[in-house]
């Protein structure tokens, strides 16, 4: 019966014109399923045993993309709710709690971001502990350096959100050091020297600080400066370098194994 | 009655005990300790039975721990749960990968094929991976709810610009770098270091030159490289997140794990300057007025800490590496690495001589 009615799906047309090709039983079928796929071709065809034992990768690449992609569905619910202003953004946070049914949004939201930040660190270092950097793999752990930096600033843009006193006084603490960069910040090394006629050119209305917070201190600016660069810039560049990292990495031979 | 007592003052010395060993000076020098004996005696290290025991034993130690006041109320604080969880998971993933090195260094050294051997066995993606793939995603979807139900995120009150809170602490994973702030000016441990640690994690595929334990478990066979990144990764950055999470409190100043945070407690002052120890202690002379004289000293050390010791090493340690890996590479290896063992050496002169500066341009805000 179940059957029947499974065999009556597959044969349709609707089903068909989705899955070009047949149940995935035989090494042909199966090798189409990944093939005409968009998203399971980021996958190889057929990879090294050993590559996908759990003892070996442990899995940690894959935790980090779930959790990337969990923020991102958390995320664009939490962006109903949430309005970016400083009279808003603490209530509506508070609000959620109260008024949203089943507000396990926040939560999900915000410890899969802790999970990630520590998940995307072992995952490095399981890279390195395999020597899967060494080549062909040098380029794709840049590439990953770089996504590292990226989820550590998503962190860091949204822990300002919530607008409540955690949240200020952790952004205050750190984009104070912007200040110190060294020709960059006003309190920063070799700062002094750049000015015409006695005229300091950085200071601190201009300087790197002012650049990241839009302004001299955490306020609303800088708030709705961490909200586009939380929920829409950083995210954006993630994305893509993911794309570069995965395609990478069946370009260079799939997950590494003894050569 | 008289037992109690006598028993509850034993508590008292092992936790006291225990609040002094985790004094920064001590804390850091018993992890570099336990670092390197792990790593020296990783093969009987990461026996099952053996690493059984020791996590055995962290854990029954973290459970008693639990039941002193001020020591549950930091561990099991929302936001510091998942610095716990990194504990935990660091230390076993840990334990996984030198357990498969130990094993393949064995097999290695017996001639034996590696676990990660046949490499020609190839298995379709679909269904083996993807399948596995998608047990995995149930698993920790099941997990972060569970987790989402058990602990509720913290909200504190309103910001406040005029309420400062005490301590005002970085989102914990900046902790190593605010901890590098008791050492360094900001410029260093806000800027300087953190662009090398980025712009060195990109050059280790380019300066790391040796062929070998490319895609398999191995430790013997990179020595030095699997130590300099654990160095910098396990010490420097996750020893000192935990530091700073769990053992800072109010004016930054360090409470043990079962101490009370007080908040009277002043900030720790800092006061000597290495030109005042070379030119007053030293010499008897008082400091020369222009500045760049008065640092001249500092300068020199500094300037020799950078260039002459890379020579020196170039000559002992370093021999086979220099001749492996050639001139720029290695320079670029002495800068990463003379700059990541520049804050362990800070840290050192801060608590024997309390040093403030080694070079003190303030003039310039150029303070090293
Ligand atoms: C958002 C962050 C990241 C995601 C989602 C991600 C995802 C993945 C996945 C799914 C794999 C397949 C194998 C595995 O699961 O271990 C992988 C491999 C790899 N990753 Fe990442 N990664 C991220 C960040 C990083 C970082 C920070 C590094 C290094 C600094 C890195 C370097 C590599 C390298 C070199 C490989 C190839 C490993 C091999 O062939 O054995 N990735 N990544």
């Amino acid at each position: 019966m179940i059957n029947q009615f499974g065999n009556w799906i597959r044969e349709s047309q609707i089903w068909g014109s989705i899955f070009r090709h047949g149940v995935p039983r035989d090494r042909r079928t199966r090798a189409m399923a990944i093939l005409s796929n968009v998203f399971l071709h980021l996958h190889p065809v057929a990879v090294r045993k050993s590559g996908i034992r759990l003892s070996f990768t442990w899995c940690m690449g894959g935790i980090t993309f779930f959790l990337f992609l969990v923020e991102i569905v958390t995320g664009v619910l939490l962006m109903f709710y949430y309005r970016p202003t400083v009279e808003y953004a603490y209530f509506d946070i508070q609000g959620l709690r109260a008024h949203v049914t089943l507000g396990l949004l926040r939560e999900l939201h915000r410890w899969g971001a802790h999970a990630m930040v520590i998940t995307i660190w072992l995952h490095m270092l399981r890279v390195f502990l395999t020597g899967s950097y060494k080549p062909p793999r040098e380029f794709n752990w840049s590439v990953g350096v770089i996504l590292l930096v990226l989820t550590l600033l998503l962190s860091f843009t949204g822990y300002l959100l919530p607008w409540d006193q955690l949240a200020m006084w952790a952004i205050t603490v750190g984009s104070n050091m912007a200040r110190a960069t060294p020709g960059a910040g006003s309190e920063g090394p070799l700062s002094a020297f750049i000015q015409i006629g006695g005229v300091p050119l950085v200071h601190a209305g201009d300087d790197a600080r002012f650049g990241l917070l839009a302004g001299t201190f955490v306020g609303p600016n800088a708030l709705l400066r961490f909200y586009v660069l939380h929920c829409v810039f950083i995210p954006c560049v993630v994305t893509v370098l993911l794309a570069v990292h995965f395609w990478r990495i069946r370009k260079d031979g799939g997950v590494s194994g003894p050569l | 009655m008289d037992s109690i007592l006598a028993s509850s003052s034993t508590i008292d010395s092992v936790k006291h005990f225990i609040n002094v060993a985790c004094e920064p000076h001590w804390f850091l020098i018993i992890s570099v300790a336990a670092f390197f004996i792990f790593l020296i005696g990783y093969r009987t290290w990461t026996k099952p039975a053996v690493a059984a025991t020791v996590g055995a034993l962290a854990t029954l130690f973290f459970l008693v721990s639990c039941m002193d006041a001020n020591f549950a109320k930091i561990v099991t604080k929302a936001d510091n749960v998942p610095i716990v969880i990194m504990m935990v998971s660091v230390s076993f993933l840990l334990w996984l990968g030198f357990r498969q090195a130990a094993i393949n260094d064995e097999r290695m050294e017996k001639g034996e094929p590696l676990l990660e051997a046949g490499a020609d066995d190839k298995v379709l993606v679909w269904p083996d991976l993807v399948y596995s793939e998608l047990i995995a995603l149930v698993l920790c979807t099941a997990l972060l709810i569970a987790w989402a139900i058990l602990l509720r995120a913290p909200l504190e009150q309103p910001a406040d610009p005029n309420v400062a809170p005490n301590p005002a602490k970085a989102p914990w994973y900046f902790l190593g770098l605010q901890e590098m702030l008791v050492y360094f000016d900001p410029w260093l441990a806000g800027v300087v270091l953190p662009g090398l640690i980025i712009v060195g994690l990109i050059a280790i595929p380019y300066i790391d030159k040796n062929p070998r334990g490319n895609g398999y478990y191995t430790f013997k066979e990179r020595k030095f490289a699997i130590t300099t990144f654990l160095f910098g990764f396990v010490i420097l950055w996750v020893v000192l997140i935990i530091f700073g999470t769990f053992l800072r409190g109010p004016n930054w100043n360090f409470f043990g794990p079962y101490e009370y945070w007080d908040h009277n407690r002043p900030a720790a002052l800092l006061n000597t300057e290495f030109h005042d120890l070379f030119w007053i202690n030293f010499w008897g002379v008082p400091l020369p007025k222009h500045y760049l004289m008065r640092e001249l000293p500092g300068i020199i050390l500094l300037g020799a800490y950078f260039v002459l010791s890379p020579f020196i090493m170039k000559a002992t340690f370093f021999r086979k590496i220099y001749r492996d890996i050639g001139f720029m590479r290695y320079s670029m290896l002495c800068v990463l690495v003379l700059f990541m063992v520049l804050m362990p050496i800070k840290m050192v002169l801060r608590w024997t001589l309390n040093l403030h500066y080694v070079v003190g341009i303030t003039e310039w805000f150029l303070n090293v």
